[in-house]
């Protein structure tokens, strides 16, 4: 991914239950101007959904940043969540369905994976985390 | 309140108009528990075509209202899905288990009616 020139971002601070709907809107919204289909638009709003409830859920605030991104030979949407919170201590452990701390279904972290084509997360205890997916427009 | 609730006979129609954050979610599970006691409703369905994403939070709310109703005697249909977020909710791997699903409103009531006439005939025996 570190190759990538970002050409068009959104920045959205996630602070409120409220923001995460306002999030998965505004990457459908720049999905749509990047030619994303149909389906994959609400393959991308619902992965946006997901990290953004993650962002209230266990650091309370955040930052999101919605991106275009272009690799040699093809042109997709990056979603960049990021928190200064708790941070996660099993990022593996956290991958696996069924798995929450929190009192959710435990299918958020994977299931936006599934629903993207790359994703990574980096997370240090105490300082924050970073989750950085990216969708191909096909 | 954000989701119109309306009453037909013994059922409820709770049509959803536009995305709700977990909040909303919330509130509109509380309204919708509280008017299945005051009006003794025998079914609800619950029209979720406006809404263009169902993650994990909102499955899970729907998939509470319908058990909670369910074992409160109103039997729940959830209609209208929208088929690219049943594609979604598959590819995430989220299910509504156990909960009653319909195309559309039209055959949500059907189904209802059909299950009322079945408990009816189940009681005269």
């Amino acid at each position: 991914m570190s190759t990538a020139v970002t050409l068009d971002e959104t920045y959205l601070p996630i602070t409120r239950d409220g923001d995460v709907v306002l999030a998965r809107q505004k990457g459908r919204e720049l999905a749509v101007r990047l030619g994303f289909s149909g389906s994959d638009l609400t393959l991308i709003a619902t992965a946006i959904s997901e990290i953004a409830r993650n962002i209230i859920e266990y650091a309370q605030t955040g930052q999101i940043f919605i991106s275009s991104v272009q690799h040699p030979g093809k042109q997709g949407i990056r979603v960049v969540a990021r928190d200064a919170g708790p941070g996660i201590p099993d990022i593996e452990l956290a991958m696996c369905d069924g798995y929450s701390t929190g009192k959710s279904l435990g299918l958020g972290l994977p299931g936006a994976r599934r629903l993207m084509d790359a994703f990574n997360i980096e997370s240090v205890v105490g300082v924050g985390t970073t989750v950085t997916m990216e969708k191909w427009a096909s | 309140m954000l989701v119109p609730i309306l009453k037909q006979g013994d059922i409820l129609i709770a049509s959803v108009q536009a995305a709700l954050s977990d909040q909303d979610l919330l509130m509109f599970k509380d309204d919708l528990s509280e008017r299945v006691g005051r009006f003794r409703s025998r079914g609800i369905v619950i029209d979720v075509s406006a809404l263009d994403v169902l993650d994990s939070f909102a499955s899970r709310t729907l998939s509470g209202i319908a058990h909670t109703a369910t074992l409160r005697g109103a039997s729940t249909v959830v209609v209208g899905i929208q088929p690219d977020v049943a594609f979604a909710m598959v590819e995430m791997g989220l299910r509504m288990d156990r909960v009653a699903t319909a195309l559309d409103l039209e055959d949500g009531l059907a189904l209802l009616a059909s299950r009322a006439k079945n408990e009816h005939r189940r009681d005269a025996r």
